[in-house]
């Protein structure tokens, strides 16, 4: 019974499937899992639209939208027929092919990383050995269309914009990948499905998640940090912040192309999540033992839910950083300390098994924590603003 | 020799030659860019996964982005004004056609010198790992040393600019 509950959409597509000549029937299995990764994700990013402004609303001592349906959620069926039925506004000046082509390379690109990520036991679109490499292509494939955006609309703000958001883009891209080497360094191999596999054992009732470890913990922080600069999430969103910049680079997007925009960003944050949690949270495992009952695909889901609910809490609440801020944090903090968690992700493999290395590993990273914090802060002067008026 | 093989190849020789025909330097950049991807998509096709995703990920993720940038900060970006053929186009075709004939010649020779393989040998990432730090580790150094060098260039040549606007 519970096999049947954890195999579930497995056992549907099968059975789906079956139905065809047994020529169609690979053809058929990809094409199902690829009109159920079109249909879920997009219905999650629906419902994910009025979470956030339903969040942000109570954060900020307010309702947020309470008009359309129980506790507005059918607001994002109201959204998309607005945004189907706004004129499609483009420039006269502006560079057409390039302005079309632009959000349709970036949802392609972001749905292209859904297909690695293993949703539950069994369930991964393509299970390909080179999956998380696979992932970060598809990923530095946004950025192009990013610049395409802001560079077709003609628009002195758009391309500002754009430039912003590609070199924050690129910086935090080199702390993604490196904070993700550490957990390839420890299982050894690059496909997402054998990282699960080697989180899915249990000592006693506690998972083997690689957030329980030192090194885990601080790779988590770091790709999480990285995944929201990536995704130009707050507080990272100069690029899109509507006080600095208009909208930045889809600015001169209106209707549904703005939607696809905004589709794209979010399903973004999706996948990236999907990531953080094959890699560092245990993918579909259960987080102890005596849970394993409940399915697989029940965990995946809950714990990209519950990453999607930290990236709206920290929206609510942590102030933007300017651009020069969050550059000089990647480049001066935490890529050196992403290499030093490399050092120390390889410490933790060769100390063997025991409290040495969870007692050397910690020590380290923690004191390297506090000497680099001092460090960076050491020449801010700290004191009353001194303001300088145009003599 | 196969009809995908066809396509692919076709996708990449148009971004090539839209690369150089088109009138707009961003357009030409951006083909490029489609010129690369057919480029990782041939990697994929002979089941070289790593060197594929590796191509998306440096050239299209990084190079294309670097190529955009210098038109753009550079004063190339405006069409000129006389058209973008020079004067002596038959000189350099001629040039292109010999280049192009001496590396032909020179893949159609190897080809002979190659063991006759009866089986595709199958190359996994673990299998680049061990020969990256096995039979090739000086190539290795080698490139990172050349990286190092690099990124202190890099950096040296920010500092200046900012002690000369000081």
């Amino acid at each position: 019974m519970i096999q049947t509950m954890d195999q579930i959409f497995v056992l549907l597509a099968h059975w789906l499937v079956g139905f065809l000549p047994s020529a169609l029937q690979p053809i058929a299995g990809v094409l199902l899992g690829v009109v159920a990764i079109v249909c879920v994700f997009p219905a999650l990013f629906a419902l994910t639209t009025v979470f956030e402004r339903k969040g942000l609303g109570r954060i900020q001592n307010r309702l947020g939208p309470n008009r359309v349906g129980p506790y507005g959620l059918f607001q994002p069926i109201a959204d998309g027929i607005k945004s189907l039925t706004k004129e499609d506004i483009v420039p006269s000046t502006a560079n057409a092919p390039v302005h079309f082509l632009a959000p349709v390379v970036l949802v392609v690109a972001v749905f292209m990383g859904f297909a690695v990520l293993p949703m539950g036991r069994n369930m991964v679109l393509v299970d390909m050995d080179a999956g998380l490499l696979f992932y970060f292509a598809m990923g530095a494939s946004t950025e192009v269309s990013v610049f395409m955006a802001g560079w077709s609309s003609r628009n002195k703000y758009s391309l500002l914009g754009a430039m912003r958001a590609v070199a924050q883009m690129i910086s935090y891209e080199v702390v993604l990948l490196l904070s993700s080497v550490a957990v390839v360094m420890i299982s050894g191999t690059l496909s997402l499905t054998k990282i699960v596999a080697a989180q899915n054992s249990y000592s006693g009732v506690f998972p083997h998640w690689y957030i329980f470890t030192p090194w885990g913990l601080a790779g988590f922080i770091m790709y999480a940090i990285a995944a929201t600069a990536e995704t130009n999430r707050s507080p990272f969103d100069l690029p899109e912040g509507e006080s600095e910049l208009v909208a930045g680079y889809h600015t001169e997007y209106s209707g549904f192309k703005f939607a696809l925009f905004f589709l794209g960003e979010y399903l973004a944050m999706f996948s990236i999540s999907g990531l953080g949690t094959t890699l560092f949270l245990g993918g579909w495992s259960a987080p102890f033992s005596f849970l394993q009952f409940i399915p697989s695909w029940f965990w995946f889901f809950s714990k990209l839910m519950m990453s999607i609910f930290v990236f709206i809490w920290m929206r609510g609440t942590l102030p933007r950083l300017r651009q020069d801020q969050l550059m000089n944090f990647a480049w001066k903090f935490v890529l050196p300390f992403t290499l030093l968690n490399l050092m120390v992700t390889a410490l933790w493999r060769f100390l063997g098994v025991g409290w040495e290395r969870w007692v050397f590993c910690s020590a380290i990273l923690i004191a390297a924590y506090i000497v680099m914090g001092r460090a960076g802060m050491y020449r801010e002067n700290f004191g009353p603003r001194r303001y300088r008026y145009a003599e | 020799m196969s009809l995908v093989f066809y396509l692919l190849s076709a996708l990449a020789v148009a971004g090539a030659l839209s690369a150089v025909l088109l009138k707009n330097t961003v357009h030409c950049a951006l083909a490029l860019t489609v010129a690369f991807a057919g480029l990782a998509l041939l990697f994929l096709e002979l089941d070289a996964q790593f060197a594929g995703f590796a191509q998306i990920l440096v050239y299209i993720g990084a190079v294309a982005i670097l190529i955009v940038f210098a038109i753009l900060l550079t004063r190339g970006s405006e069409t000129p004004k006389d058209g973008v053929y020079s004067r002596n186009w038959l000189a350099g075709l001629v040039i292109a056609a010999a280049v192009f004939a001496v590396l032909g010649w020179a893949v159609l020779q190897s080809a002979w010198t190659l063991p006759h393989e009866t089986a595709v040998p199958a190359v996994t990432v673990h299998d680049i790992g061990v020969a990256l730090v096995g039979r090739y580790v000086l190539p290795l150094e080698i490139v990172a040393l050349l990286l190092t060098a690099a990124t202190i260039g890099a950096v040296i040549v920010a500092r200046h600019e900012k002690e000369e606007a000081k």
